[in-house]
């Protein structure tokens, strides 16, 4: 009994309990729990402005960024909670990759976007292997193995995406979010993010929020349905998409709001 | 009816602008033809070898010499000295408006900085002989109450807040998603700003360094009040200097008679100005040029 307990304890990397965030007066996010177990895709959806883009910035704290905001809650990775007194959030940062809406490359080379986290993280290693095995596992390594040293800005918005994940993937890290990855992107290089996500689902937990439910329908595992600041419902991908318990849900995804 | 009376406008509008950018195309004319008409003058009566490259400047008593390089000299050391404290402190007080300040502590410096820019130069004058000097000799009491040091530090306080005030700007450029990307990979600020923000203004920062220089070589009241009138080719700067400036006011304001060749002396110094400066914003313009960084 405790032994099964254990194992599925073991198997959840990121646990939020009770999570608020207010900006100033205003509630963001209203008590929200989660598990996300490891290797897992999991998509939050929801129309704009419900909540889902801050609660992802809560899960690595970019939110500390905003002024006003004040979050309260656990959120707990690997059993440790993120909010707790002794957690660095510079530190916390480095173990968990995040990927913006447009895609946000620095103003480096594409070899330097990739190896300028992992050297302030102080990385000593061969980062020539660092580079190569990141942009393979990007899938971008084919497409700019002869000019890594060019401006990363040469690239097509599609490519930048991926060097940008390849820059989170550089960091080895366990957990990696991804804040519409694919909003500013055309539908043919979006293809290629989508592609990119289901092969490293092997190998990262990856928390995606899309507007796009046909996205969330190819990709996760896991949905989860936001609205208003409120998780309304959550579970199997499949599940959410074909028989949602609740009304709200089902209105959503059969486009009647959003 | 309507068409006709818009054309009108359109037409005087046009002719406004165009008004408007003849005089200052027809005032730099003016000037360089007269700085040029009257060095002219002046080369006559002295070689341009012995003027670039005479080291002794004695144009008002007799036996004259017009070697410039003391003046040179004066200008250089306030340049040289102001621009070594105002671009590094400039730096850092952008950089802390722009990453560490709140916004509303930012909304309280950064009108106190411009106002720190609009101090008349004649009370900056008064505040480095009545104020810096006495500091500087509390350090050392054998300093001349007329120095460069004094000089070049009053102008590099007189120089900060633009360049203070350029680079903040050109940090606030730089879209947050960028400085976002260098959070989430567990960056501090200090790197953030260090690999990141530094890196991608660095022609900005160079371009409000060069405007910054030549401020410095045109700064004359500050100057002539703080480091004196004595033209002087010298290696220490804790004695009176004349700078070029300071010397074509001397001239001017002085009992100097027109056309003189003393008179004179004071457009070739002003010809040999304009070209610093022109060669100073031509590299500059060059090395922002050549150092832009695509932010897109």
């Amino acid at each position: 009994m405790s032994a099964s307990v254990n194992k599925s304890e073991e198997q959840v990397i990121l646990e939020v309990r009770d999570l608020d965030v207010f900006y100033g007066q205003k509630q963001a996010i209203h008590s929200v729990s989660m598990q996300i177990k490891k290797g897992t895709v999991a998509a939050l959806i929801g129309p704009s402005g419900c909540g889902k883009s801050t609660f992802l910035r809560s899960l690595n704290r970019m939110n500390d960024f905003v002024g006003t905001a004040k979050v309260t809650g656990d959120v707990l990775y690997k059993g440790q909670n993120l909010y707790g007194k002794k957690v660095d959030p510079v530190e916390l940062r480095s173990q968990i990759g995040m990927v913006f809406q447009k895609p946000n490359p620095f103003p480096k080379s594409i070899y330097k976007n990739i190896t300028w986290g992992p050297k302030v993280n102080g990385f000593d290693g061969d980062t020539d292997l660092l580079v190569e095995k990141s942009l393979k596992r990007a899938s971008l390594w084919d497409e700019v193995k002869d000019r890594l040293h060019d401006s990363a800005f040469d690239l097509s918005g599609g490519q930048q995406q991926r060097l940008c994940i390849a820059r989170a993937i550089a960091m080895n890290p366990d957990v990696i979010l991804m804040d519409e990855p694919c909003s500013a992107l055309d539908p043919r290089s979006t293809q290629g993010i989508e592609d990119l996500i289901s092969e490293l689902k092997r190998r990262y937990t990856i928390i995606i929020v899309t507007h796009n439910m046909q996205q969330a329908g190819r990709i996760s595992d896991e949905t989860y349905f936001f609205h208003e600041g409120h998780l309304v419902e959550f579970g199997e991908t499949k599940q959410i998409f074909t028989n949602p318990s609740k009304k709200k849900t089902e209105d959503y995804i059969t486009g009647r709001f959003g | 009816m309507k068409s006709f009376k818009n054309l009108v406008i359109e037409k005087s509008i046009y002719l406004i602008l165009l008004f408007s950018v003849m005089i200052t195309l027809v005032t730099t004319a003016l000037v360089i033809v007269l700085l040029g008409k009257e060095s002219i003058e002046f080369f006559k009566q002295v070689p341009v070898f012995s003027f670039l490259f005479g080291t002794h400047w004695q144009p008002l008593i007799a036996p004259h010499s017009f070697g410039v390089l003391p003046l040179v000299c004066g200008t250089l050391w306030i340049v040289l000295g102001s621009v070594a404290i105002a671009v590094p402190v400039g730096l850092l007080v952008a950089v802390y408006l722009s990453e560490y300040a709140s916004d509303q502590l930012r909304s309280y410096l950064k009108p106190m900085l411009e106002l720190l820019a609009g101090i008349p130069t004649v009370v900056y004058g008064y505040f480095a002989l009545s104020f810096i000097t006495p500091v500087l000799k509390w350090f050392n009491p054998d300093i001349e109450i007329f120095n460069a040091a004094s000089g070049a530090i009053v102008v590099g306080i007189m120089i900060l807040p633009m360049i203070a005030s350029l680079c903040d700007d050109a940090f606030r450029a730089v879209p947050g998603s960028i400085r976002e990307g260098g959070y989430a990979l567990g960056a501090n600020t200090f790197e953030v700003i260090k690999d990141i923000l530094i890196p991608a203004t660095k022609s900005r920062i160079g371009a409000a360094s060069v405007l910054a220089i030549s401020r410095a070589i045109g700064e004359t009241m500050a100057v002539t009040l703080a480091a004196g009138a004595t033209a002087r080719l010298t290696a220490d700067p804790f004695v009176s200097v004349q700078t070029m400036t300071s010397y074509i006011v001397q001239v001017t304001m002085g009992d100097t008679p027109a056309g003189g060749v003393e008179y004179l002396s004071s457009f070739a110094v002003g010809t040999l100005l304009f070209l610093m400066t022109l060669i100073m914003n031509i590299i500059g313009n060059q090395w922002v040029f050549k150092s832009r960084i695509r932010l897109v």
